[in-house]
């Protein structure tokens, strides 16, 4: 494996913020000419002070921002193996398609009769979401997948209080992510943890044990947080569906099985998607995303509104007319620019293109995970990885003093984006990599967590991985749990506690 | 690479998919197609919508037509940037982390506040969380005043659902709200919209009374837009501003993407949710950039959090920040007396007209202002539609025939005076 030359990225050292290239009556804006009578503001309602914006020229603003954008670290940059996170080439074409003024122009507010170009858009994602899943109806409102969360938790809920009783509790892997929980608390309910076996699958005698009339249901991934499939998710749909209670599909790792098998045929009665994960729309630098849900049929009655319906005469709507409906999740329909994005993928791949996505996106994390295993094995070896396995840098630890984050450093110094560290919590010293169908899965696959200097090479070397990064930007040895001194820039006001340094 | 993997086929690698659970067919879908299939698919899609030049747009209720500057998306627009993750390694992502340093920096400008978050989903999802923010002290009860969108008050009731309270709604008969009676030591919240939904100026201070004097938050929902003339929260003793941050640099784009701000006084910091960036030093003393205060974050806290925001909106509060940057302290004025002034024309133009009145006459407004048609509000939006308007939007929640008109500094007085005309033949005919 031949990485080449370590890549710098980054921009000139030392670019201040926007506002140390302000001068005094500098300015980029220009409007027309007001062409009306100008009004006054009631003298009670006048803003006395102008807000300490910048004022700057819009050369120096281009030339900043481009500088910023060289001092990060995007997937078109180059290989991005976070697990949990999918991390694919983002195609281009979407963001050209979603461009268009019929789409990016368009008012949320505007007469079904002049939208029905996106309504379309929406019907057909919708009926391919559901399709992919083996769901029945979907909402595409959620804005993000913790948000497509607590929409199922709230769905769950609705469902049970019908029912006479809301129940309190829902269960949750010890494994999974830190948002499930945190939802299911939004949801008005307790989560209580589920163990994995020694094999990293869900102890389904032990979910037997928990199950009681009280559990609204169980919240899971599969393949699961640790890239493992749940052989066993028939026996475990039907523990929790024989107390009444309804399966959640989280669909972060929805990547690894398109085409091949459907949370619907395993038993699932909620699911939700990230499109910015299995559907390549951009993460944007953490947001925007989307989370649609699908349900099962006896379900789609508490789906948000408005939703998506087709009259008789072919005609799309808008339908707020849903009374047995949990509500409204979002202040518009969702992030419609993200959802023209998805559909753009889902389209461009088709059946055939989507299938094989998951099948390159297996092949490439088990090829990964054999290419480092010497210096990182599996944390889970009985278990075969799909598209995600997770490592562990245990033995290193022990035998060298080298833990996850050092290995995480040198690659970041090496030019590369690491894998993600710490992550599932269960693990210890884990490093959990996602190649995705985008890396190239040919001899020279460019990331893992530690292969530096090639597959059972020296990437582990104690005195050269202990090195902090000397290639990456300002900031770059500070920890992220660091108390950061000042969250916001700007002078203080005075009579204002000035922003204070501890260093 | 099948044989460094140690299996013959690709079908070994979904091996442990038990037999009965497999697909054994192709998803009904088309199969795939060319880049220039996919785009004209949806060209053909967008062609269908009437948008931008080909309906001129009145319409607001947190969603509005401003101006997008070029310089905005030719720099929201690089990869570097847009196709990157949340910002967790920060040797890899200083240039996201900066830029949301900045849009920190400049809400707190903005609404003369202490702290702001990173960004949240848009402005309704923002109030649901300004709202758990105030609740988190174990108070119950959430009034809201009447003059705030119906839209954000439906998304707090869902979010309620989950979170235990429903929404009380002080009733506004007079377009202006009527600042609450009813409170208690159990209200953890006040909120009140400023413009309201129907674009009037609210009298801020007379709810932050009796909600200092019962203990509870007020929280204020405020259009960025209107700060470089109107007087911020910070100001008006406000605890907690969010806003639809849309109308800086964002494209209408059917309801979404958009952005939530959020901007607290300083004591409600370790409530806030989603991320927060902060400033700080590497070990040689050069300023860096950190999501900070991670401790009270979903993946730290776990069932134990009170927020399951795991991203923000990062890519539109970049927009919004260079947006921001472009307009300056001048601009934003600018802005704001473009819209106020334009508004004030339109309102003039449209109640001049014999049939229609203004919904609540003698109110002062922002940019947006109701009136009174003497038919179905919703008729009339649509038969505007036909002669190339997108009028305004409906209230049926007051009655039948009232309208809400949007005017932002994009729209012109050639514009205003056909609006006139074609909805004074609209409701003669």
């Amino acid at each position: 494996m031949i990485l080449g030359a370590p890549v710098r990225r980054q921009g000139p050292p030392g670019e201040g913020t926007v506002r140390d290239l302000a001068q005094p009556g500098r300015a980029a804006w220009s409007f027309p000419d007001l062409d009306v009578e100008p009004t006054e503001v009631p003298e009670a309602h006048r803003r006395r002070q102008a807000p300490g914006l910048p004022e700057v020229a819009e050369r120096d603003l281009v030339r900043h921002y481009t500088r910023l954008s060289q001092m990060n670290y995007g997937v078109d940059t180059g290989i991005y193996p976070l697990g949990s996170c999918s991390m694919k080439y983002n195609p281009k074409l979407a963001e050209v398609a979603a461009a268009a003024p019929g789409f990016a122009r368009l008012h949320p507010l505007q007469p079904d009769g002049t939208a029905q170009g996106a309504l379309e858009m929406l019907w057909r994602l919708e009926a391919a979401l559901c399709e992919i899943t083996g769901m029945t109806r979907a909402t595409l409102q959620p804005p993000a997948g913790a948000c497509g969360e607590l929409t199922g938790l709230l769905i769950m809920r609705a469902h049970h209080t019908e029912l006479g009783n809301p129940r309190s509790t829902v269960l949750i892997p010890d494994s999974a992510h830190g948002t499930n929980p945190a939802s299911a608390r939004l949801g008005g309910y307790r989560a209580v943890p589920v163990p994995s076996t020694p094999r990293g699958l869900v102890d389904v005698d032990a979910l037997a044990g928990l199950v009681n009339e009280d559990v609204a249901g169980l919240m899971l991934t599969n393949p699961n947080t640790l890239g493992l499939f749940e052989e066993d998710i028939a026996r475990i749909t039907t523990i929790v569906h024989d107390v009444g209670g309804l399966v959640y599909y989280d669909g972060a790792n929805l990547n690894a099985i398109m085409g091949r098998s459907r949370p619907g045929d395993m038993g699932f009665d909620i699911v939700h998607i990230n499109t910015h994960k299995t559907f390549a729309t951009p993460h944007g630098g953490g947001g925007p995303g989307a989370g649609p849900v699908g349900v099962v049929e006896h379900l789609v009655p508490y789906l948000p509104v408005p939703r998506v319906q087709r009259d008789p005469d072919g005609t799309l709507r808008m339908s707020e007319d849903a009374p047995r409906s949990i509500g409204r999740m979002h202040g518009f329909h969702g992030n419609f620019g993200v959802l023209v994005r998805a559909y753009a993928y889902v389209f461009f791949h088709g059946s055939d293109g989507l299938q094989e996505v998951s099948e390159l996106a297996v092949l490439n994390a088990n090829y990964l995970a054999s290419a480092i295993a010497e210096d990182f094995p599996l944390a889970y070896p009985d278990s075969r990885p799909m598209h995600e396995f997770v490592a562990t840098a245990a033995g290193l630890e022990r035998d060298a003093g080298v833990r996850a984050m050092d290995v995480a450093k040198r690659v970041i110094d090496l030019g590369y984006h690491p894998s993600t560290v710490y992550f599932p919590l269960v693990v210890e010293e884990a490093m959990m990599v996602e190649p995705t169908e985008t890396a190239s899965g040919s001899p020279g696959a460019q990331s893992g967590p530690g292969t530096t200097e090639g597959p059972g090479g020296s990437a582990a070397r104690p005195l050269r991985v202990h090195l902090p990064p000397r290639l990456t930007p300002p900031g770059a040895s500070v920890p992220a749990r660091s108390p950061a001194d000042r969250v916001r820039g700007g002078r203080p006001r005075s009579g204002r506690a000035a922003p204070r340094r501890n260093r | 690479m099948l044989a460094t993997v140690g299996v013959p086929s690709i079908d070994d690698l979904f091996s442990q998919i038990p037999e009965g659970l497999r697909l054994e067919r192709p998803l009904d879908l088309p199969r795939g197609v060319s880049e220039q299939e996919i785009l004209a698919d949806l060209a053909s899609l967008a062609r269908r919508d009437r948008a931008g030049e080909d309906l001129v747009c009145f319409a607001g209720r947190g969603a509005y037509d401003h101006f997008v500057p070029s310089v905005v998306w030719a720099l929201a627009g690089r990869s570097e940037l847009y196709t990157s993750y949340t910002p967790y390694q920060p040797e890899l992502s200083q240039g996201v982390l900066q830029a949301l340093f900045e849009f920190q920096s400049m809400v707190c400008e903005l609404t003369v506040l202490d702290v702001s978050n990173a960004s949240l989903y848009d402005g309704a999802t923002a109030l649901v969380e300004a709202v758990n923010m105030a609740r988190a002290g174990g108070r119950s009860r959430v009034l809201v005043a009447g003059g705030v969108d119906p839209r954000y008050v439906e998304t707090l009731r869902t979010y309620g659902r989950g979170s235990g309270y429903v929404p009380e709604v002080i009733q506004a008969p007079d377009g202006r709200s009527a600042p609450p009676t009813d409170i208690d030591p159990d209200v953890a919240a006040v909120v009140i919209q400023h413009p309201n939904v129907f674009g009037i100026l609210e009298d801020v201070t007379a709810f932050g009374a009796p909600a200092r004097a019962a203990g509870a938050m007020l929280i204020q929902v405020f259009d960025p837009t209107s700060l470089g003339i109107l007087a911020p929260p910070g100001d008006l003793g406000v605890d907690i501003a969010v806003a639809e941050g849309q109308p800086f640099g964002n494209h209408l784009n059917y309801g979404g993407p958009y952005l939530g701000m959020l901007a607290a006084k300083i004591e409600h910091v370790r409530k806030m949710p989603g991320r927060i960036v902060g400033e700080t030093v590497d070990v040689d003393g050069r300023p860096g950039y950190v999501l900070t205060l991670q401790a009270r974050e979903q993946h730290i806290r776990r069932e134990k959090a009170t927020s399951n925001i795991c991203t923000n909106q990062t890519l539109m509060a970049l927009a919004a920040t260079i947006h921001m940057a472009w307009l300056g302290p001048g601009g934003l004025a600018e802005l704001g007396r473009q819209c106020a002034a334009k508004a004030s024309y339109a309102f003039d133009a449209l109640t001049g007209l014999a049939s229609v009145e203004a919904a609540f006459a003698g109110e002062p407004f922002f940019k947006e202002f109701a009136v009174r048609l003497p038919r179905s509000a919703t008729e009339v939006r649509d038969a505007l539609v036909d002669r190339g308007f997108l009028a305004g939007v409906p209230a049926p929640w007051v009655d039948d025939g009232t309208l809400i008109v949007a005017v932002t500094e994009r729209r012109t007085r050639q514009e205003i005076d056909a609006l006139a005309i074609a909805m004074e033949e609209v409701l003669a005919s």
